[in-house]
């Protein structure tokens, strides 16, 4: 399997997305902020189909449509009914445009499947290239917020006293997110993106108990997933009745939800299990 | 054309109240969730040679009872409607793959078949809208009660978890009813950014629930005659009107408090 | 000084002066002004009147000499952060980057959480801990910048009494080894009996402040609620009622 030059490709891109979206994912579950990450992840994702339908460069138009959406977001919603109002709003203009260029795209493609859920095993070079880059940029950006970001969202009014606007670290954390995944999902789609967003780091918050612990732990899980979901998906083209892959998306979703649902019962079980012992005592 | 318009209207009264309670509640995740599942459904319904909408309403039922059963506890409610959101996504994605036949049927779901639709498709809806509006009417008042003051409704008994569910039934089953029509990317247009619009120019919640409807209808109706002027596609209009009449509200509220 | 907020004046025409050292309770149910007054002292909302100084200079945002500890701390029960890491954002937790792990820097938290008496705990998860356990991190965070005076918002609220009133008294003697001044927020002024030396009630926005002895009477205080109010003595407890119906303020 590791012989096909098109499944290497995929395992790189996959432990790109997987990396960095775990590391990003843990700030993102802790803020709530799943529906926000998802919602601009189609956002710049719309921006960069647009942008090469019109000719123009990909990654102008996604990040220009993300750090938009980003902006548009942070500025119409500080509370959680408004943020939820904001994101919706933003997700329903990006929805419209998407189903626009869809439209445009599908009067001279026949298969608008691939353009929906995208295919990882035709990972294009520079899309990677791109993404390393804005990847590891990202990184640096989150090294570099960590601090105030975390102590913003667990403490949000202690923070402010010590000068730390909740406005801007939230704005300032919702643009990195927003180039961050977007440009993943110009590589691998929106599905596997969110997925690898979301799945992994609210898994590992549940089984650590410190947040560089969860971010290390994350980054591990999602590069399980992708690398579990790849090579399934290659084998599936031999279970019967033969002929016909399944597609990543398939397994990374499957596996995203089982990491959260069983990291959850796992939390559960021993809080009873603590209960049970304190009972017995 | 005359189809068109009145399956809208149903669709833009169906979606006025329900999606009021979508913004009070800050359910927008699930109702995007809720219509992307739909659609994998839809698609393992022609996998199965089965008419899609029959799939479409039973992920979507299905969907309600994932996010029901995993938000209990609710501090993860959000990572947990997106990953169930994306798991039924890419069941979806296998369907197709699976599909031999190239399935034109699932695509319309995608974008709607508002102009082509018929006399019988029209009833259907017509039919669900008036089975959710039913279950509305019975929930409304304390699901509103839950909404303004979660700890009173629980000191005095609302059964919360159950009223969370039988809303995210009442969701799904609009969400079956409105995708045939419009579209599953685009049902989530008319549930969100107009009903919020007149949340905040509304003085009470019956006039917010009138506002919405009548959002909708402008941006339905409003949306089918530029779309049959312009050639462009009608979901994509609609969508652009919705969202304008948040902003809108947003800036005439803001210039008014100011 | 005044302060408004948007078109509604939250604090009327407020004025006293803190001497150093000084234990302040600040009475009021809410909707008074209470965290307006804060957020005032703060920095973080400007008087529409009026001036505020705090030894001697106005006042500023993100000032360290004054020690904050909020009113509302998100705190998820699954959060991935130990009670000691939560501590630890009272050195520098404004700062970019991350912090380098250092023994000089494990050593300033372990002695903030002893001064507390949580380090049986400090190293649980703090979303597992029990609510006057947080609270005594939540201080124990305040403490690391080294203020000189402590603003506390409410941290009675999710607490018995039993554990309230352990609280008051940490915070009394923290206050009183480390010379800090204290304005201690909260609705229920009998916890602080003991140890306050003045109080502000704070009604409607209006304020007056004083002793004790000075303040809670019926005449000042139905003057500054604007209505009659019956000032009850239990044993030495006291407590505030409205007029004829029992709506009873502690």
């Amino acid at each position: 399997m590791l012989v096909d030059p098109e499944v290497r490709a995929a395992l790189i891109a996959g432990a790109v997305v997987a990396v960095l979206c775990g590391a990003i994912g843990v700030f993102v579950v802790m803020r709530r902020a799943s529906f926000a990450g998802h919602a601009i992840t189609d956002v710049g994702f719309t921006g960069g189909a647009g942008a090469t339908l019109a000719g123009v460069s990909p990654l102008g138009g996604l990040l220009t449509f993300s750090v938009l959406g980003s902006l548009l977001i942070s500025r119409l919603g500080d509370r959680v009914r408004e943020r939820d109002i904001a994101t919706g709003t933003v997700l329903t203009v990006a929805l419209g445009l998407g189903s626009l260029f869809l439209w445009i795209q599908t009067r001279y493609v026949s298969e608008p499947a691939s353009l929906l859920f995208g295919s990882i095993f035709a990972v294009q070079a520079e899309v990677l290239h791109v993404t390393i880059v804005i990847g590891s940029a990202a990184l640096i950006a989150l090294a570099v917020l960590y601090r105030p970001l975390l102590y913003s969202t667990i403490s949000p009014d202690s923070a402010e006293a010590r000068g730390v606007s909740p406005g801007f670290i939230g704005g300032a954390f919702l643009v990195l997110l927003g180039v961050a995944v977007a440009e993943a999902a110009q590589l691998v789609g929106v599905l596997l993106t969110t997925a690898l967003l979301v799945g992994p780091a609210s898994a590992a918050t549940y089984l650590t108990k410190r947040t560089s612990a969860a971010i290390a732990l994350s980054m591990a899980i999602g590069l399980a997933v992708i690398t579990l979901s790849i090579a399934l998906a290659y084998e599936s083209y031999y279970w019967p009745p033969g002929g016909k892959g399944w597609p990543v998306s398939f397994f990374v979703g499957a596996l995203s939800l089982a990491a959260f649902v069983a990291a959850r019962a796992e939390v559960r079980r021993r809080r009873l299990s603590v209960l049970i012992d304190e009972e017995a005592e | 054309m005359q189809n068109a318009f009145l399956a809208s209207g149903a669709i833009a009264v169906l979606t006025g109240v329900v999606g009021i309670f979508v913004v009070l509640r800050a359910n927008s995740f699930a109702a995007h969730a809720l219509a992307q599942i739909s659609f994998a459904g839809a698609a393992g319904a022609v996998l199965l040679r089965l008419e899609p909408l029959w799939g479409l309403i039973a992920f979507a039922l299905a969907g309600a009872a994932g996010l029901g059963v995993l938000s209990v506890g609710g501090a993860r409610r959000d990572a947990a409607t997106a990953l169930v959101m994306t798991a039924a996504l890419g069941t979806g994605a296998l369907f197709l793959v699976l599909n031999n036949t190239y399935a034109t049927s699932v695509f319309s779901l995608l974008f709607g078949s508002i102009v082509g639709i018929s006399r019988s498709a029209v009833a259907g809806t017509a039919v669900l809208a008036l089975i959710t509006l039913a279950m509305l009417g019975a929930l409304f008042r304390p699901m509103l009660f839950a909404t303004v003051n979660l700890e009173g409704a629980r000191a005095r008994g609302v059964p919360l978890t159950r009223l969370n569910s039988a809303f995210l039934v009442c969701l799904a089953l609009a969400a079956a009813a409105t995708i045939p029509i419009v579209g599953s990317l685009l049902v989530f247009a008319l549930l969100v950014a107009p009903p919020a619009a007149a949340t905040l120019l509304a003085k009470n919640p019956l006039q917010a629930v009138v506002l919405a409807v009548v959002l909708n209808l402008t941006c339905s109706w409003g949306g089918i005659v530029i779309a049959y002027y312009t050639t462009l596609p009608v979901g994509f209009i609609i969508s652009v009107l919705a969202a304008s009449t948040y902003l809108a509200a947003r800036v005439y509220n803001e210039r008014v408090r100011a | 000084m005044s302060v408004r907020l948007g078109d509604r004046v939250v604090l009327h025409d407020i004025t006293f002066d803190v001497e150093a050292g000084e234990f302040i309770g600040i009475i009021g149910s809410n909707g008074a002004g209470k965290t307006t007054l804060l957020r005032t002292l703060l920095g973080l909302i400007r008087p529409s009147s009026g001036t505020v100084s705090i030894f001697g200079r106005p006042v500023r945002r993100g000032n360290r000499s004054i020690g904050y500890v909020a009113q509302r701390t998100v705190v998820d029960p699954d959060l991935p952060l130990r009670g000691s890491d939560y501590v630890s954002f009272g050195l520098d937790g404004e700062r970019w980057g991350f912090a380098l792990p250092s023994r000089a820097r494990s050593q300033e938290i372990a002695k903030a959480i002893e001064a507390v008496d949580a380090t049986d705990y400090a190293d649980k998860p703090i979303g597992s801990l029990s609510g006057g356990e947080q609270q005594r991190l939540f201080i124990a965070q305040v403490l690391l910048q080294q203020p000189k005076i402590l603003l506390l918002d409410e941290p009675l609220s999710n607490l018995d009494m039993r554990s309230g009133q352990e609280i008051v008294n940490l915070v009394a003697r923290l206050a009183r080894e480390r010379g800090m001044t204290v304005l201690f927020v909260t609705h229920d002024m009998n916890p602080l009996t003991g140890v306050m030396s003045r109080v502000l009630y704070l009604a409607s926005g209006h304020a007056v402040v004083g002793t004790v002895a000075d303040v809670v009477r019926e005449d000042v205080l139905s003057d500054l609620y604007g209505y009659h109010v019956d000032v009850v003595r239990v044993g030495d407890r006291v407590i505030v009622v409205a007029g004829d119906e029992s709506c009873a303020h502690p």
